[in-house]
């Protein structure tokens, strides 16, 4: 077994205080190995989201510990959150709202360059290359994220990710707000990019079938508790868990006649 | 290039507009108040070289001197002094005043808001308990005492009148700032390492800029009559001329020279309107208010664009509805068509001189009891088409052409009364967002019987409530009695599905239209609402259209599908035989991208591999 690029322990979150307390996460333990995506899959409230933003930092740990690369990131200070940043990075779900209406396209990518102290000109250059890799032209870098299609934003999205050369990137849903042929081709990008760089992935989506294509390995979280993890093709094909099968056979299948089976099956499993 | 739908006068996004500056430009009432501002600006800071005489030289024949009859242009005031010299001089005091009072307040109170906004918790409280104290102590009161007490200047008790005005700027500030930081793209900033300085600087304070401005151009007005009001009750410097100190010898002076008034008056009230006014335009212009136009200019421009066909289609007429044989291309089964019939269906935006078509000439049939999905991708046109066999286009579209028919009746052009009599009961609707189309404020009960009896007039309360119980019943709610009791926030999203369908099918219609209503759903709540879909369309053999892009849905619920794209049918027939042998190349697309029967990643890395 190879040292874990990140390792969660045990993990609480318990959001708000007193009588209002509501515990998200209990007792999560998740591993990610270097240039390794994780599936994290669930349904909405399930805490898939929630264990993302605690290990970004952007909502505290109750309890438990989350170790990156062997150091400890559980409760960094604001400036080791921003030291990690070279590290860890994210692409969230919606490209509408993550990308600043007010800012253009170059202002964003140079942004987190500029932060870690890279020169203007460096940054310049880096984020023409950044653009090519995520197949956009160079001359978009002068417009406004406002004037692009939902494909082309997340696009931009993964390069402001990418700015850094981070070892691990959160991605929540990235691609759940677009058209079906759009989330191929962001799908075939990402894996393009974790082949060629070796980043690793906590992937988190609801579609089981995003998550074949995308993950090594799959957790399934239900009611802030992971209750099945394991290797892609056992976890999607012969899973143990009840709850897994059931999510299994919600899902819809593009066959009439393999959905019928499939509601069969799923009538039959009650 | 992106899906726009309604491709229409939708304003982008939020801030960083950078048509703004033309847009103010285009109303006169701005480029006007901007220049009243502008001068003003200009004299005061420019008053030394620009009065004709020096404001406080008496010249004693020419006391109460007349307008535009002497040197004195604008007249003499009781002790023989330049009205318009004076008028020229204090408009020094009166700009440097709402500077004083405008920065004061605003830098206090947008940086306080800011950090309480941000950082909440300990710095929200303190922030808010200040603002409220603040806001507590009586401003004019505070003011008063201040120069009878302290002996204060005019400059000090304008830094004191900012301090009191900046809890509104607090709360603007805190409110939209607790806003924006909930934005994913402040997380995102989070993540790239930034610091809360230039977070907060560049991206909340750029998303937020627009309504600080507008108060702050409101403020500016205020400030000025607050001014001009303490320098009316005598509380300022009387050897500076003051607009508010002119006033008041005017106003000692009112029955032999009542026209002295006129000039700090029209003064004041120039200026402050411009404040006022300018700030109404940047709103305006920032929200591109959207003016309705009257019936008799929509059908001058509908008219104008695609001629008198258009506008029958799209505002109905006085008289009968259009014959509904006009059009109809022979259906192979004459006087027993199905159930609905959208033919040759073309719907268009107007644009500043023409219209953009964004559905052209769509056909789509239901049979009494079939299940036809209408599937593309955003941008294709399906929602549009569905929207106007509903009669719920947006205000501004136009019907371009063709018929959309229920049970051989023309809906196209019917009045709308007409319409809400067969959308009620021939027609039947399950949206997209669930939440969203349930009213907050009322039980989920009330909106049932209250939807109920708006389609059934004759039916009486208690009998409404009666169906309505049934109904949920009927769509699997396990306590019907609780759920109708319920308000909307105390349901999940598959319950408020449940209940809109309830209300969908409550009135027996013979035709569903559902549009996307299971995307916002988990999975095994779709597969549930899938289900019951299935059983009430072939309980109540009703034909039923349904709006998705997803194909498992599809695969699961429908009879036919038709495939759209950028307002093109480009493929329809049966299920089977589509998913099967797709004929168009576009429908193979979609199906390749699909990635059910895809094999799962390998288990092992690259890296790891060897």
């Amino acid at each position: 077994m190879s040292e874990s690029l990140l390792e969660v322990n045990h993990l609480d979150v318990v959001y708000g205080r007193g009588r209002s307390a509501k515990q998200a996460l209990h007792d999560v333990s998740i591993a990610i190995s270097a240039g390794e995506t994780l599936g994290l899959v669930g349904e909405s409230g399930s805490g898939k989201t929630t264990l993302g933003r605690t290990v970004l930092g952007l909502v505290p740990a109750s309890r438990g510990s989350i170790v990156f690369d062997g150091t400890d990131i559980t409760r960094l200070d604001r400036r080791g959150r921003r030291r990690l940043a070279t590290e860890l990075q994210a692409v969230f779900q919606d490209p509408y709202s993550s990308l600043n209406p007010s800012m253009t396209v170059s202002d964003i990518l140079v942004e987190p360059l500029i932060a870690q102290g890279v020169k203007r000109l460096d940054a310049d250059e880096r984020i023409r290359q950044l653009m090519a890799s995520v197949s956009l032209p160079p001359d978009s870098l002068t417009r406004y994220a406002r004037e692009f299609s939902g494909g082309q934003r997340q696009r931009i999205a993964i390069a402001r990710a990418l700015a850094l050369d981070p070892r691990l990137i959160v991605c929540d849903e990235p691609v759940s707000a677009l058209d079906l042929t759009t989330q191929l081709r962001v799908l075939d990008l990402l894996i393009e990019i974790q082949e060629r760089t070796g980043v690793a992935y906590l992937f988190i989506t609801h579609d089981l079938a995003v998550v074949r294509y995308m993950s090594h390995r799959v957790a399934v979280m239900h009611q802030g508790r992971i209750v099945e993890t394991g290797d892609t093709g056992v976890v999607t094909e012969r899973p143990e868990q009840e709850y897994t099968k059931r999510l299994l056979v919600a899902n819809l299948v593009a066959d009439p006649e393999e959905q019928a089976r499939r509601r069969q099956l799923r009538w039959a499993l009650g | 290039m992106s899906a726009d739908l309604t491709g229409t006068a939708s304003a982008a996004g939020t801030g960083g507009r950078p048509g703004l500056v033309r847009h103010l430009l285009r109303s006169p009432l701005a480029i006007g108040s901007i220049l009243v501002i502008l001068v003003a600006i200009v004299l005061a800071i420019a008053e030394e070289w620009l009065t004709p005489f020096p404001p406080n030289s008496v010249q004693i024949q020419l006391t109460n001197a007349p307008p535009f009859t002497t040197d004195y242009l604008l007249g003499g005031d009781k002790f023989g002094r330049d009205i318009l010299s004076r008028l020229i001089a204090g408009s020094r005091g009166a700009m440097v005043g709402v500077l004083i009072v405008v920065s004061i307040s605003v830098v206090l109170g947008v940086v306080t808001g800011l950090i309480a906004g941000y950082y909440g918790k300990l710095f929200d409280s303190l922030g808010s308990w200040g603002a409220a104290v603040l806001m507590a102590v009586p401003g004019i009161i505070v003011l008063i005492a201040l120069y009878t007490l302290v002996d204060a200047s005019m400059e000090v008790a304008m830094a004191v009148l900012g301090v009191l005005s900046s809890p509104s700027f607090f709360w603007l500030t805190r409110t939209l700032t607790r806003g924006v930081k909930s934005e994913l793209y402040v997380d995102a900033a989070r993540v790239s390492g930034l610091s809360d300085a230039r977070i907060v600087g560049r991206h909340v304070l750029i998303a937020i800029r627009a309504p600080i401005i507008i108060m702050t151009s409101f403020l500016a007005g205020t400030a000025l009559a607050v001014q001009a009001g303490l320098e009316f009750l005598g509380l300022s410097d009387r050897q500076r001329p003051s607009w508010g100190g002119m006033l008041t010898d005017a106003f000692a002076n009112i029955y032999r020279a009542g026209w002295q008034l006129i000039w700090p008056g029209l003064a004041l009230g120039l200026v402050m309107a411009a404040f006022v006014l300018v700030g109404n335009a940047v709103r305006d212009a920032l929200q591109g208010t959207y003016v309705k136009p009257s019936r008799r200019a929509r059908r001058r421009q509908i008219v104008q664009l695609l001629g008198d066909a258009a506008v029958t289609r799209t505002l109905g007429t006085r008289a009968a509805p259009m014959a509904a044989g006009s059009e109809r291309q022979d259906s192979g089964r004459p006087g027993q068509e199905p159930l609905l019939v959208i033919e040759e269906l073309r719907i268009a935006y107007p644009r500043e001189t023409d219209s953009r078509e964004v559905v052209h000439g769509v056909s789509v049939q239901v049979e009494a009891g079939q299940v036809v999905g209408l599937v593309g991708e955003s941008g294709s046109g399906k929602t549009q088409t569905v929207f106007a066999a509903l009669g719920v286009l947006p205000e501004e579209a136009i019907i371009a052409g063709g018929s959309v028919r229920l049970d051989g009746r023309e809906l196209l052009g019917l009045r709308p009364a007409e319409l809400v009599a067969v959308r009620g009961t021939a027609m039947g609707y399950v949206p997209q967002e669930p939440m969203s189309n349930l009213d907050p404020s009322f039980t989920v009960g009330a909106q049932l019987v209250h939807g109920i009896r708006a389609q059934r007039p004759e039916m009486g309360r208690r009998q409404a409530r009666h169906l309505a119980m049934e109904m949920l019943a009927r769509v699997g709610i396990h306590e019907p009695k609780r759920t109708f009791a319920s308000y909307p926030h105390e349901i999940s999203g598959g319950m408020a599905q449940r209940v809109l369908i309830a209300g969908a099918v409550a009135c027996e219609p013979k035709l569903l239209i559902a549009d996307e209503p299971t995307t916002a759903l988990d999975v095994t709540v779709q597969a549930e609402i899938l289900d019951l879909l299935r059983d009430l369309q072939r309980e109540r053999q009703m034909g039923v259209l349904l709006v998705t892009h997803n194909f498992g849905v599809v695969a699961d619920l429908c009879d036919r599908v038709v495939v759209m794209r950028e307002g093109v049918v480009v493929e329809h027939g049966a299920v089977a035989k589509v998913f099967h042998d797709p004929q168009h190349e576009y429908t193979r697309m979609l199906l390749d991208a699909i990635l059910d029967d895809v094999a799962p990643r390998s288990s092992v890395p690259r890296e790891r591999r060897g």
